[in-house]
């Protein structure tokens, strides 16, 4: 059976596997959920969109801390000839998100960007976010490297390690990050060991008893 | 009219089951396919992976990429619910030690959780104190459960091959699958230094069951930890649970937390009570029989908590032993980055929900300094990005020459960074030992006489200690990964230990194969069931989770509580038959 026939039997032969295709359709109401709003394509229990819902209605941020995470996401993960940026990733509606959600992130941040707002109106008199970018990669410059930043810096090394944690973490979970990123799976298939191309690359081979026993699939 | 009424249920079942996991799903499927009626108890909601689906889907359906919550500890995609701390539900300890207790509240239970691993016990398994003087021996012999063995393997399915090892006994095995890239690696180091590498034992369906059209075959995604919408890898709910209702032999009571087993007069169990989660109203349910399979502490908890004239130190417990030796794998761990990965051909190597190959035990102790055996599971590649991914760049990209082959200060921002994270990707990979521990009268739960649950239930109070024993093997452990990794060519970036840290050794209960609380035996005053799991001084009375294990072995409990519960059901209904229950 060629892999489309295989497939298709997947998602027709059995039972359950009728839903492959249903679930790639929109948003749908989880049997658990019951009457709460829910606008998630994944299981979500009853108590969990509550929490979600109670999440979605607040905001952390105020204007000026979303503009400077802009800002330095962009700084961290900027456009190239692969991909967008971090901002194009939705990465600063993520960060927004992941601090409400675990709130230990709260006080870094927010800390962080009053450091760095400090730091800049003492050497240019302005905010991280309003100076001209040859000023923010200035500073980004003083922190952004932690075995050779300066010991005074430290609180924005410390600040600049978790953007760029939550950068590159919003980034390659994105729609975009991924496809950039390469990863081909998440999707039914069949594994039928490492391509040969990558086994002669490594010159490593499956012995002769691993192919014997191994699960074979219809070419 | 007071304001509690207590609703008695006028229907009388054969046997009412308490939890919904691996034990309780085998118990109920087995009995109700004997024609026997059956009330199965859960504490959490109903849950069918074809219906509450998180595999396929991608990380931005998560606002928070699948990082942990506290409703789904494992993360957004995980399929359980629940979590080390549930919310008015709390346990304690005692005497500063450490137990942390994974529990998850659905059909189903911690199947949902789990990595498919199933592994028999083996001859040794059963009689360890005749080898090395420690713990007990079973009452049962490996010839005692083959046979169950054998009927698990053929009605749910275990991929797997065969090696003909003295103590890894062989099953009736699915073809496994290739191992991946990584995992060549991992194979040729360690078989090199001596240490045996197989194909891994996971009920994983790499071909569909013949005679089970309502199972698919697995589709290699690598997300059997979602639950499967096609069936193809074992959890309760669906394997075991769905096809007992489908009988029209079983009535599920979702919600529904098991307060005590109730006895009458002359010390047999009648039936159950419990509060009902979704109008927080108290129930009583009859039957013939109760069967505890609600895990080894919460089975535990029940039997503590059901006292009576008869019963003084709770139902089955005239021993005294409920709740003692009490007993989690051990666990420690390793991890790095094999730079040969690094800048790597993409392609899908998802695979199985799991490790394709893996190291069962293969030294001999009377050249070591501790008792028992461990196990080692790898796992590494070109996975999904989550939360997490990426961090701690900083620690990695100042380490190894980059793509251009200069070597580049640690951090760092913008387009070179960028390229960092698409240049280090699928280049990790880590390494666990999961080993056995001695299970010792002084590890228990009890009652915390001072604290009760949300629902007025006195909650658990755990007193546990890791001996030497325990903390040698996980030294030998993690000699053992730093020498596999060096062989490969790798370098560790995580999971050294030292005599400071235990050697990394995780905290009783983390590993979540605890078992042991309520022990069979032939001596009635040393253990509480006898070798069909069934209570010495109740004779209605089973438990069929974790809790019978006299002791762990090296090997995951899953395969031995769906083996040994089939075995006790199959007695019930032959008891059943004899009128003697």
């Amino acid at each position: 059976m060629d892999r489309r026939k295989y497939l298709k039997s997947l998602a027709l032969g059995t039972a359950g596997a009728g839903l492959l295709i249903q679930q790639s359709c929109g948003p749908k109401e989880s049997a658990a959920a019951g009457p709460v709003e829910n606008k998630f394509t994944i299981d979500r229990t009853k108590e969990e969109l509550i929490r979600e819902n109670k999440l979605a209605s607040e905001k952390f941020f105020d204007e000026h801390e979303m503009k400077t995470i802009t800002v330095l996401a962009d700084i961290i993960i900027p456009k190239d000839d692969v991909s967008g940026s971090a901002s194009e990733a939705g990465v600063p509606d993520f960060i927004e998100f992941i601090v409400k959600d675990m709130p230990r992130y709260q006080t870094p941040i927010r800390g962080g960007i009053k450091w760095l707002d400090l730091q800049c109106m003492r050497r240019y008199d302005g905010d991280f976010a309003s100076l001209p970018s040859d000023k923010q990669i200035e500073m980004v410059e003083e922190i952004a490297y932690p075995e050779r930043a300066k010991p005074e810096m430290q609180p924005g090394v410390n600040f600049f390690n978790t953007m760029r944690d939550l950068t590159a973490c919003g980034f390659f979970t994105s729609k975009i990050g991924i496809a950039d990123l390469g990863y081909e799976g998440n999707k039914p298939n069949q594994w039928d060991g490492v391509p040969q191309e990558v086994l002669d690359q490594y010159g490593v081979k499956y012995d002769q008893r691993t192919l014997d026993i191994a699960v074979k699939f219809n070419a | 009219m007071p304001q509690l009424q207590i609703k008695k249920s006028s229907k009388q079942y054969d046997v009412c089951i308490v939890g919904s996991g691996a034990g309780g799903g085998m118990a109920a499927y087995t009995l109700a396919n004997a024609g026997v009626k059956v009330l199965l108890l859960e504490a959490g909601p109903m849950y069918d992976p074809a219906k509450n689906v998180t595999q396929l889907k991608w990380p931005y359906e998560s606002p928070r990429r699948g990082a942990s919550t506290p409703l789904r500890h494992f993360g957004d995609f995980d399929a359980a619910y629940g979590g080390w701390e549930l919310d008015g539900e709390p346990y304690t300890k005692k005497d500063g030690t450490k137990f942390d207790w994974f529990r998850a509240r659905m059909l189903g239970g911690r199947t949902n959780h789990w990595g498919r691993i199933s592994l028999r016990f083996g001859p040794k398994d059963f009689k360890h104190k005749s080898i090395d003087g420690l713990g007990d021996d079973w009452p049962i012999s490996y010839e005692d459960v083959a046979p169950y063995y054998d009927k698990v393997d053929k009605l749910i399915g275990v991929f797997g091959s065969v090696e003909n090892l003295p103590n890894e006994p062989d099953g009736i095995f699915l073809p496994p699958p290739k191992p991946r890239l990584h995992e060549l690696f991992i194979k040729d180091a360690a078989t090199s230094i001596g240490i045996p590498v197989i194909p891994s034992r996971l009920s994983i369906l790499t071909k569909p069951l013949e005679n089970n059209s309502k199972r698919g075959g697995c589709f290699y995604c690598s997300q059997c930890n979602r639950g499967c919408q096609v069936y193809a890898d074992f959890s309760s709910s669906s394997v075991l649970v769905k096809p007992a209702m489908e009988t029209g032999n079983v009535d599920v009571i979702a919600n529904a937390m098991a307060r005590e087993v109730l006895t009458n007069d002359e010390g047999l169990a009648t039936g159950v009570s419990y509060v009902s989660k979704d109008d927080m109203q108290e129930y009583v349910v009859n039957a013939k029989i109760v069967v505890l399979a609600a895990s080894a502490c919460e089975s535990a908890r029940l039997m503590l908590n059901s006292k009576s004239k008869q019963h003084p130190n709770g139902v089955g417990n005239s021993s005294n032993v409920v709740g003692k030796y009490l007993h989690d794998s051990t666990g420690a761990s390793m991890g790095g980055i094999l730079p040969k990965l690094v800048g790597r051909k993409r392609y899908n190597e998802d695979g199985v929900g799991g490790m394709h190959v893996y190291t069962p035990w293969w030294l001999d102790n009377k050249k070591l300094d501790f008792p028992r055996g461990y196990h080692i599971e790898y796992w590494g590649g070109m996975g999904m990005p989550g939360y997490g991914f990426g961090f701690g760049m900083q620690n990695t990209n100042g380490k190894y020459p980059g793509r251009d082959g200069k070597q580049k200060p640690a951090g760092g921002y913008g387009a070179s960074l960028k390229d960092d994270y698409r240049y280090f990707y699928g280049a990790t990979f880590g390494m666990a030992g999961r080993g056995e521990a001695i299970a010792r009268e002084d590890n228990y739960c009890e009652i915390d006489p001072n604290v009760v649950d949300k629902y007025g239930i006195p909650v658990l109070r755990f007193h546990y200690n890791w001996s030497d024993y325990e903390v040698k093997q996980a030294k030998h452990m993690k000699e053992t990964f730093a020498e596999i990794i060096d062989k490969m060519g790798g370098v560790v970036t995580w999971g050294q230990g030292s005599a400071d840290n235990d050697y990394g050794l995780e905290a009783p209960g983390r590993i979540i194969h605890e078992v042991g609380t309520a022990r069979m035996g032939d001596d009635k005053k040393k253990s509480a069931l006898n070798k069909f799991n069934q209570a010495h001084d109740c004779k209605n009375l089973f438990v069929v989770d974790g809790a019978p294990f006299v002791s762990q072995a090296d090997k995951n409990p899953t395969w031995t509580i769906l083996a040994l519960s089939m075995r006790a059901s199959e007695y019930m209904i032959d008891e059943l038959k004899k009128q003697n229950i």
